[in-house]
């Protein structure tokens, strides 16, 4: 039976040094907008360069962060609705749509002034509204832009990109760092880029063991409510001893808690995987919903949009460029094709161990969402796994009907324990 | 025999009544035809927007336009695969797939567009083991020369798995016969399009968009000869030009409209005298050159002499300067946008149309569309006023 939802999440020494640091990234921001920082270098979170971004000393700017960070704050939806005034539809991306309301709002925000960009960095990476993004905030600040093209995965043979897709890549990260050579009026100091690309190496392995952590059980965190705290450093620090030394404070303070076998929950009734984005502007009542019923997350897909780190992947100091270009192509959930995602959320029930699949389906986000219908029907039909889809909005406040999601939740929790209780007799 | 004026009129009438008929026949005959009296040979299906049909061609394969299914057939299971949030095309293809009636295609190629039309790929993978199905990366990178010489790269993974499905395996002579008969076929759709641009009212719009489409569901070798057939004919066509205001219209480049509603836009009292529908098909503004490398050739045409796309991200322009070209060059009183619901990749491009329209002082519609509509009054309720706007402003 569901019971109230407890305290479930966490609030350790851990958050307030995400916060801590992710003020301090702010801050940066701010600094630049009032043109007393570092150079602004806009960028995609999925699959990126940033290590040669660090190397330069330039900022890295990620307008999806900025979004999500509106949503939690409840701040988006004004920015939303003007830019529908501007001609956008109710049915383009919010984020886009967030975004660009708070660009002709003088890019302030509760958390930061966001400076005007020095370089629009497209890295498409699977994502083809990235594009559209990045197109549209080049004409409104008529600012540089170099679309960094990554070829899909769609080899459906083997995970692996051909040398081909590899090579393209590499030779694009060199125009790059010429691009970035013109701007900063410096050359590419490699050894600064080696070591910057050893500590992405060491925190990537580092939140690899962290979420290896929730095989245990109990989890020791919720690997989807708790994971989105720990995301904001992999994307905004990685490649800094700041960044590095998150990871390191995360991983002791998760191992202790695997280890005392404390879990987000007093019970963990459930083990469940969470494939989607987050409602960011409901955050905490879509928590709760699972919470009530003893169920925790014991991996996700959506924290692995910015890089999957936990099949084997790591960034090698000793090649920062090709291992910056496998990443983009091939370590992270947006450049993998659909049914690639099928077989890691696969992998997370069969290795994790989980008793369920929970499908959040966004609107914005099409590259998550559109085709979750055929995702639902391979599991449920082909493994027989009890999966709940679930629809909402990633930013925008307007599609989240919590009675109705509620229900739906409810309805297959309470299925769930009935088959448990048959299974028991 | 010379031809008389009244026989020409009732063989152009022929024509495009036979067009009108292959576009809505979902049972793809006339493709199903041509492979029974081809024996061994197959057919591949291009999903929009633009596929190098040369290569499937030169593998004495049939490239075959699966454009969605139009108005003709209800979604019954589709439906439970993609959410509501997402284009009716999307879903047609797939109920196509799930209604076996795709069962005479090898293979389907697919490319980057869209969120979902990358995603169906995968799922067509999964649901029709048997099928051949291929996604072609489209380079997004123009500012370099990276990108055109990737691309020649990706043709040449395309053919290698092409011939290897249809046992054939072309040289270059056979790509270049492909692109020769391709370039025919353009050039005549271009040519229909400068004739309707200079006297409008010898072929409209619906008409023009049942030949091109037509075209994409028949061997090409047949597609030309229908082509400089109408062009032969259209000249002496006897037919009025009317009073009508003269429109571009741009957004429909993938999801097709129901010709019943392009009639619906020209008979609100617009003569539409250029257009985005099945773009893909015509793609390119000059001929492709014939070369010693016809790999090179094709993907040097796609980086340098491509029409507009939305789904082509081109930052040595800006967006909306082909869009207010077109309308100058056609001397057009307004734009027709007319995008697909759902459609991401045209409804993002609208946002910065409309103020470059604005900017330049150029009237401009928005409507949205389904492939599956059936009832236009509203568009034409709208697409009357606007004219009546202008008309009489």
């Amino acid at each position: 039976m569901a019971q109230p939802a407890p305290k479930s999440d966490y609030q350790g020494k851990l958050h307030n040094l995400q916060k801590d640091m992710i003020g301090r990234y702010y801050d940066s921001l701010t600094a630049a907008s009032e043109g007393r920082g570092k150079k602004a270098v806009y960028m995609m979170v999925s699959g990126n360069p940033v290590e040669l971004i660090q190397a330069f000393d330039m900022l890295p700017v990620y307008p999806e962060v900025n979004a999500l960070q509106l949503a939690v704050k409840k701040q988006s939806l004004p920015h939303i609705l003007a830019a529908e005034e501007m001609g956008y539809s109710t049915d383009n991306c919010a984020y886009v749509k967030a975004d660009v309301g708070m660009y002709f709002a003088g890019r302030k925000t509760p958390f930061a002034t966001i400076p005007e960009p020095d370089l629009i960095l497209c890295n498409y990476v699977g994502c083809n509204v990235y594009l559209q993004w990045f197109e549209h905030l080049a004409e409104f600040s008529k600012k540089p832009i170099y679309n960094l093209d990554v070829p899909f995965s769609r080899n459906m043979v083997s995970d692996e990109p051909s040398d081909d897709d590899v090579s393209y890549v590499v030779k694009q990260l060199e125009e790059l760092i010429e691009i970035c050579e013109r701007m900063t009026g410096k050359s590419l100091d490699f050894k600064k880029l080696q070591r910057i690309t050893e500590l992405s190496g060491e925190t990537g392995h580092l939140w690899s063991e962290i979420k290896k952590l929730t095989r245990e059980r109990p989890a020791p965190f919720d690997a989807y409510f708790d994971s989105v705290m720990m995301m904001a450093p992999l994307y905004c620090l990685r490649g800094t001893e700041d960044g590095l030394w998150f990871f390191q404070e995360a991983y002791k303070e998760m191992k202790k808690r695997a280890e005392m076998r404390e879990g987000p929950l007093p019970e963990e009734k459930f083990r469940i995987v969470i494939e989607g984005p987050p409602p960011w502007p409901y955050l905490r009542q879509f928590r709760d919903m699972f919470s009530r019923w003893g169920a925790v997350a014991i991996a996700s897909t959506y924290s692995t949009v910015g890089g999957i780190w936990e099949f084997g992947f790591q960034h090698d100091p000793l090649r920062p460029i090709e291992s910056m270009a496998k990443h983009m192509l091939q370590f992270n959930l947006c450049n993998r094709n659909f049914l690639q995602r099928y077989q890691q959320i696969k992998d997370y029930i069969d290795q994790w161990g989980a008793d369920a699949l929970v499908i959040h389906s966004v609107k914005s986000c099409r590259l998550f969402s559109a085709g979750q219908g055929d995702m639902r029907e391979y599991f449920t039909k082909q493994l027989g796994v009890p999966t709940l889809l679930v629809e909402s909005d990633i930013e925008d406040p307007r599609y989240f009907a919590e009675a109705q999601i509620r229900n739906r939740v409810d309805a297959f929790f309470e299925s769930l324990e009935h088959q448990r209780m048959l299974v028991k007799k | 025999m010379a031809t008389t004026p009244v026989q020409e009129a009732t063989r152009l009438h022929a024509i495009f009544e036979s067009c009108r008929e292959i576009t809505q026949d979902v049972e793809f005959s006339a493709a199903k035809q041509w492979l029974a009296e081809h024996p061994g040979r197959k057919a591949i299906g291009c999903f929009p927007i633009y596929c190098p049909v040369e290569l499937i061609h030169a593998c004495r394969m049939l490239p075959l336009g699966i454009i969605g299914a139009g108005n003709q057939i209800e979604i019954t299971y589709a439906d439970s695969r993609f959410q509501s949030f997402v284009c009716s095309i999307v879903k047609s293809t797939l109920e196509l797939g799930f209604t076996k009636r795709l069962e005479f295609v090898e293979g389907m190629l697919f490319h980057n567009i869209c969120d979902p039309a990358r995603n169906l790929a995968s799922v067509f993978i999964r649901n029709f083991p048997g099928m051949f199905v291929d996604y072609i990366h489209f380079p997004q990178n123009f500012a370099s020369p990276l990108g055109m010489q990737y691309l020649q790269k990706e043709y040449r993974r395309i053919l290698d798995a092409l011939q290897e499905r249809s046992g054939y395996k072309p040289t270059a002579e056979d790509l270049n016969r492909s692109i020769q008969l391709y370039n025919r076929i353009r050039a005549a759709l271009r040519e229909l399009y400068r004739l309707r641009s200079e006297k409008p009212h010898l072929i409209s719009a619906a008409e023009q968009f049942l030949l091109t489409r037509a075209g994409t569901l028949m061997s090409p070798e047949k597609n030309v000869e229908m082509l400089e057939e109408v062009l032969a004919a259209l000249p002496t066509r006897a037919t009025r030009p009317k009073d009508r205001i003269r429109v571009v219209l741009e957004g429909s480049f993938c999801e097709l409209p129901p010709v019943a509603l392009i009639e619906t836009i020209e008979e609100a009292g617009c003569y539409i005298l250029d257009d985005d529908f099945l773009r893909g098909w015509r793609w390119f503004t000059q001929e492709v050159p014939i070369e010693a490398n016809p790999l090179h050739a094709l993907a040097e045409s796609y980086s340098e002499r491509a029409y507009y796309s939305g789904s082509k991200h081109d930052s040595r322009e800006v967006k909306a300067a082909h869009l207010i070209k077109m309308a100058q060059d056609q001397k057009a009183d307004a734009v027709v946008i007319m995008a697909a619901k759902f459609c991401e990749p045209a409804l993002f491009d609208y946002a910065l149309y409309r103020k470059a329209l604005d900017d330049a002082k150029i009237p401009h519609l928005l409507l949205e569309f389904e492939e599956k509509t059936w009832i236009f009054d509203r568009a034409r309720s709208e697409a009357e006023t606007f004219v009546e706007s202008l008309l009489f402003d």
